[in-house]
């Protein structure tokens, strides 16, 4: 069958991609979440979720990079489910889900403006006013803690 | 490097922090979903043809059955004078 010939070129890559960008994108949900690294267990269920869509995507991707569809399957994952989410504890616990999904894209993994603000639905002004508010902020949350050490 | 760079700089690096471990067995578990989505997704588009089809069968049997486009017999007849 074609499929059973498609999937033998298809897993040997998909493992290669998890193997290399998977720590990375953990990383990126567990920022998002801000949950404990050693109980992220939103963080797990976002990411298992995202590389599952993407390895279903993996033929109409073409030329485009695995890692950028599947961040974007993290962030759009988290977009949905943030609501229903606890605050978290970990370093971006003070900010907003939009904050700090515009922390992550814009700052953190260096996605264009105009990119990011397609991906959140949002108007680009609003990307950049997000993305100043959250550096000031989170600035401002480590600021004391800064001082103590 | 402007202000604001240097700034940003300090939350990137806030933000660059050790990287969780990531469970053995993901892609593994990750590969197993996908593949359970694609022959989701299969089956459902494989039955939304199904019914498309069928459809498209029985209203050319009903068709060709009533022939919907013949006009029905007047059941009204021209009043009847002058004879």
């Amino acid at each position: 069958m074609c499929a059973v010939d498609r999937r033998a070129g298809r897993d040997p890559e998909f493992e290669a991609f998890v193997a290399g960008a998977a720590g990375r994108l953990l990383h990126v949900a567990v920022l998002l979440t801000a949950e404990p690294p050693a109980e992220a267990y939103a963080a797990h269920r976002i990411l298992a979720g995202a590389l599952a869509r993407t390895y279903a995507y993996w033929e109409r991707l073409r030329g485009d990079d695995p890692y950028d569809h599947t961040r974007q399957e993290v962030c759009a994952a988290y977009a949905r489910t943030a609501r229903r989410l606890p605050p978290g504890s970990g370093i971006l616990a003070p900010l907003s889900p939009a904050q700090r999904l515009v922390l992550v894209m814009r700052v953190y993994e260096g996605v264009a403006e105009e990119v990011t603000a397609a991906q959140l639905g949002l108007a680009p002004e609003r990307v950049e006013a997000l993305r100043n508010r959250a550096v000031a902020a989170l600035r401002e949350a480590t600021r004391p803690a800064a001082g103590a050490a | 490097m402007s202000p604001y760079d240097r700034k940003e700089a300090q939350v990137r690096q806030l933000l660059e922090g050790p990287h969780p471990a990531v469970p053995a067995g993901l892609a593994a578990a990750a590969a197993a979903r996908g593949r359970r989505l694609l022959r989701r997704r299969r089956a459902l588009r494989r039955f939304g043809w199904a019914v498309l089809w069928a459809a498209a069968v029985a209203f050319a049997v009903w068709a060709a059955l009533t022939h919907p486009w013949a006009a029905p017999p007047s059941r009204v007849s021209p009043p009847l004078e002058g004879w």
